[in-house]
């Protein structure tokens, strides 16, 4: 596979090198002198001195080919959407990674169609959110092609929904109960699954349901 | 009318100051306060301080009801993304975006982009005054 990679910061050389030792065929583009010329001596030809949001810089890097894989993953927001958008659009790129450094702009990404996209701060907290036991509804999963995303929450004592069965529960229009863990046991959830105090339950719904599965599943 | 000028340096603040005395209604956005200063002391408009990718300072600036949006910030990747904003979150007809380098004006304009490249009009000025200068002609030697 021919990955190129724009931006050569922890994140972009890191990636780099995991890629190379997997067989790959990689080209980074990394527009500081000062960090191009540290990394060229590890990487030597692999890595060009350029701002990769300058087409004759990703032509000479190789981008008409094209790549099998384009990787924004430089500091700025701009930047990265930009290359995204001048790899897929211009040069038929089909594949495209972007790093999202504020999650502020993650709607921008959205906004032009850049669907595979990574945040660590967003990632960060909701790891954060995983722990943080007063948090009663927990973000494990955000599936943003389907408009979909997946929750876990513990049912706690006198809660609306506890000794009921799944099918009697009254849940929003668009959300759903995937599977039920009692006991460090899981089960899928169907109609005849009976809630109990302690169970944690992990559901899928669209996002903005959070608050009618909230009501029906936790609050008394 | 109603404009929304982003980046109030050299070129924003003469934009600005232009529509202004164009009987337009302007707001300009930049990031540093000190910016407002170029639009001199009777600048009757509105100024937010804030960054144009924030979709608030957009909000503040009243990006909801205005009719044209000009981004001209240094940074040509910023314009290009704010200028989608524009066009495509908040369905604003006339959006104008100011792009130093040649190629990507062009590859956006394409997109339905109003892009003005500065660089390119300095190009085609300048290659014209070459070709119209009157260099006398040289006697042909044998």
């Amino acid at each position: 596979m021919y990955v190129l990679i724009a931006g050569g910061g922890k994140v972009g050389s890191s990636v780099m090198r995991s890629l190379l030792r997997k067989g790959h065929e990689v080209t980074l583009i990394e527009q500081r002198r000062d960090r191009f010329d540290r990394l060229e001596e590890e990487f030597e030809h692999m890595v060009m001195n350029g701002d990769a949001t300058e087409l004759y810089v990703l032509e000479r890097a190789g981008i008409g080919r094209p790549p099998d894989l384009v990787l924004a993953l430089t500091g700025d927001d701009e930047d990265n959407m930009v290359i995204c958008q001048l790899a897929r659009d211009k040069y038929g790129v089909d594949k495209v990674v972007a790093r999202v450094n504020d999650p502020r702009n993650q709607p921008h990404f959205d906004l032009l169609g850049i669907q595979q996209t990574v945040c660590a701060v967003s990632n960060i907290l909701g790891l954060v959110e995983h722990e943080v036991p007063e948090h009663d509804l927990i973000h494990l999963l955000e599936l943003r092609k389907e408009n979909l995303e997946i929750v876990e929450v513990q049912i706690p004592k006198g809660a609306p929904s506890v000794g009921k069965k799944v099918e009697r529960l009254p849940l929003p229009e668009g959300a759903r109960l995937i599977s039920v863990m009692r006991n460090g046991q899981s089960e899928i959830a169907v109609g005849s699954t009976e809630l109990h105090e302690g169970d944690q339950v992990l559901a899928v719904l669209q996002p903005g349901k959070e608050d009618e599965l909230r009501r029906v599943l936790l609050q008394s | 009318m109603k404009a929304i000028v982003v980046g109030c340096g050299r070129v924003g603040s003469s934009i600005a100051l232009q529509l202004a005395r164009e009987e337009w209604d302007v707001t300009a956005i930049d990031e540093k306060e000190e910016a407002l200063q170029r639009l001199g002391e009777h600048w009757a408009g509105g100024f937010v301080v804030g960054h144009g990718m924030d979709t608030e300072i957009l909000r503040k600036a009243g990006i909801e009801e205005t009719d044209a949006v000009v981004v001209a910030t240094d940074g040509d990747n910023t314009n290009i993304v704010i200028g989608q904003v524009a066009q495509k979150r908040f369905d604003i007809q006339c959006v104008v975006i100011r792009v130093l380098d040649p190629a990507r004006a062009e590859f956006y304009n394409e997109r339905g982009l109003r892009t003005v490249c500065p660089t390119k009009t300095a190009i085609d000025a300048l290659t014209e005054a070459v070709r119209s200068c009157e260099i006398p002609r040289q006697e042909a030697t044998v």
